[in-house]
């Protein structure tokens, strides 16, 4: 192991006091045995206690989680067919205005997204609730997947669909049986990047939240202006331990693979 | 029964299994094939041999079904072909990359094509493991393309390809990926195959060599136009053009000015000093027609002192020795300038070879050795 120098260890630590301090400072608190955020009164885990019996928050967890994976597999599809025409139709007449347009999304302000969405459920007359949430986070990250995809796409061996073609598939079989199979682990990247994106997101679900359904974010924000409670740091804690511990596991698990991968052609290439 | 010389395109009565008829193929602007016309006859090893950008891949793709054509007709077996998507014709290709799907294995890759039609799985059992007999890859039925060596990723392809017992296979480049020692094995055994299957191949490839070997015929492409097409040996030996005697092998070309002197007999006035050459042609030439007459390297003969009765003999020194193991290329110089190259076999150790550089030299070649052509 290389020992890093003085001006490198600085650079180092700067960082990641930068981007990590705020989070543990918010965990450390969440087990304040006070109910004063800032003054510390001891070690305790009764706000983990408390929280469970929060009914107003567990309602809101369990809409954002059936929020999010409602939309995120809605903008898969979606994403995936939208990716996939757009990198495989060939020059099809406007492929270079839908290609633009699929990526406008991106870079619209959220705001405007939200307020655009509400005027229009107002408009067709659906009530605001769990449905309209859901579709409103199925646009925005249709295009997040629709990206990930389409570099997936791009790269992809386009021989291997014209060899599925060659041996008696239609095309929808092709796609199916090889295409689809191939190209699933960036399909699954897109699902949980729109999935990370829809418990997320604030600003567009206040807009298309009804009364009858309130997500996690919503309720986290309309408690903490009435003062942040130690609850509320409980509650993030466990969502940066769900969230760690997910990021972790999926690259153990793509590092695994990739190194029986490696294992495998090497023995291949000796056994030549 | 006698045994017949394998040449069903010197029989009229024969149908030819694939017909071009007038095929054209552009892609905007530019023409990939030009007006082609071409039989392929069954249980022909058929070879398309060109530069990069000739149009060859371009061929075998509409013969796939990839690309239709933009004008003309393409036949097989007596039927117009247009109008047959991929999936539906009797054709399978060995794509250049292999194309081997990764997620599944060796037997999943072979079984592909056979489990999209309603073959009983015992059958389709029973068809993998013939062809992964016919590859010699029964022990590795279980891996995934990526734990197999090259050489058996081509053999998997191959067997995926020929598991549908397609009328025709078409190889894109089947061997560009092995290296050298494992490409002529890989040649031969390609032979077998298709000696014993029965199938027509056609073969796409850029490697003269290659095509050489396992041909039954080759094409020489350029430009999306066949330029000459005939069995290996006569390519080589009475190519009908210069490109095509320039693309095979190697060559030497002398250009001059044609002028009969009796039957099938020319000179060849080529520099303004010496005497002319002596040709015999079955291609008639006029009086001062310009003409090239092409020379393999190997059928020149090199000597210290003039040799006495050759139709032809000129004189130079030698500029440049290749050493190829078994045989040496001489690069000898004519007093115009012009440069001939001339082969002999190494039959001796290379310490006692008789000449070295700066050597003065007489080159020499018979009458018919030589290929006399217009352009």
């Amino acid at each position: 192991m290389k020992r890093l120098s003085w001006f490198n260890t600085t650079s180092l630590t700067l960082g990641f006091a930068f981007l990590y301090l705020p989070m543990i400072i918010l965990v450390i608190y969440s087990f304040n045995e006070s109910k004063l955020v800032t003054v510390w009164a001891g070690f305790s885990t009764k706000w983990y206690g408390e929280l469970l019996q929060n009914e107003a928050f567990l309602d809101a967890a369990w809409v954002t989680l059936k929020v999010a994976v409602l939309s995120s597999t809605l903008a898969t599809v979606l994403g995936t067919m939208a990716a996939y025409v757009l990198v495989r139709g060939g020059r099809f007449m406007g492929r270079t205005v839908f290609s633009g347009m699929i990526y406008a999304p991106l870079v619209m302000p959220e705001v405007i997204t939200g307020l655009s969405l509400l005027l229009l459920f107002i408009g067709i007359g659906l009530d605001r609730g769990v449905l309209t949430i859901v579709l409103a986070h199925t646009t925005f990250a249709m295009c997040y997947v629709s990206v990930v995809v389409s570099s997936r796409l791009l790269t992809f061996d386009r021989s291997l669909e014209e060899a599925a073609l060659d041996l008696g598939c239609t095309g929808f079989e092709a796609f199916r049986l090889v295409t689809l199979p191939i190209i699933a682990p960036a399909v699954i990247s897109g699902w949980l990047l729109a999935f990370t994106l829809s418990l997320d997101d604030l600003v567009i679900a206040s807009f298309t939240a009804g009364p009858s359904a309130t997500t996690l974010p919503i309720k986290i924000f309309s408690a903490v202006r009435l003062g942040v409670s130690p609850e509320i740091n409980a509650l993030s804690t466990l969502m940066i331990a769900i969230v760690t511990f997910g990021v972790i596991s999926a690259s153990l698990v793509s590092k695994r693979n990739s190194l029986r991968q490696q294992r495998d052609e090497q023995a291949a290439a000796r056994a030549e | 029964m006698p045994e017949s010389v394998f040449a069903p395109w010197n029989d009229a009565s024969q149908k030819p299994l694939i017909r071009f008829r007038n095929v054209t193929k552009s892609f905007g602007d530019f023409t990939a094939i030009d007006d082609l016309t071409l039989d392929i006859y069954e249980q022909e090893f058929f070879a398309l041999l060109g530069p990069s950008g000739c149009g060859k891949t371009t061929m075998m793709r509409m013969l796939a079904g990839f690309e239709t054509p933009t004008s003309g007709v393409i036949e097989l077996a007596g039927q117009d072909i247009a109008p047959v998507p991929p999936n539906k014709r009797a054709v399978n290709m060995m794509f250049q990359s292999y194309a081997l799907f990764p997620h599944l294995s060796v037997y999943e890759n072979i079984a592909f094509g056979l489990r999209r039609g309603n073959m009983p799985k015992q059958d389709i059992d029973d068809r993998v493991s013939e062809m992964l007999k016919l590859t010699r890859l029964e022990k590795f039925a279980r891996r995934k393309p990526h734990q197999i060596s090259g050489g058996q990723r081509q053999r998997v392809a191959l067997a995926r390809s020929l598991a549908k017992a397609p009328k025709l296979l078409l190889l894109d480049e089947p061997l560009g990926a092995l290296d050298a020692k494992l490409r002529q094995a890989t040649q031969f055994e390609l032979m077998d195959i298709q000696e014993k299957t029965g199938t027509t191949f056609v073969i796409v490839t850029h490697d003269q060599e290659e095509a050489m070997t396992v041909a039954s015929r080759v094409a020489v492409m350029d430009e999306g136009r066949i330029m000459q097409v005939a069995t290996p040996e006569h390519i080589y030996e009475v190519p009908e053009s210069v490109y095509v005697a320039d693309f095979i092998g190697d060559v030497n070309i002398i250009k001059g000015a044609a002028s009969p002197v009796g039957e099938q007999t020319y000179q060849i006035k080529w520099s303004k000093t010496a005497a002319p050459l002596n040709a015999v042609s079955d291609r008639p030439f006029s009086e001062g027609q310009s003409c090239h007459l092409a020379i393999r390297p190997e059928k020149v003969g090199i000597h210290a002192d003039r040799p006495a009765d050759a139709d032809n003999a000129v004189q130079g020194t030698i500029l440049d020795i290749a050493y190829l193991g078994n045989i040496s290329t001489y690069h000898v110089e004519l007093p115009g300038g012009q440069i001939v190259k001339a082969q002999t076999a190494n039959t001796r150790r290379v310490s006692r070879r008789s000449f070295t550089w700066e050597d003065t030299v007489w080159l020499s070649w018979t009458a018919t050795a030589g290929v006399l052509l217009a352009q």
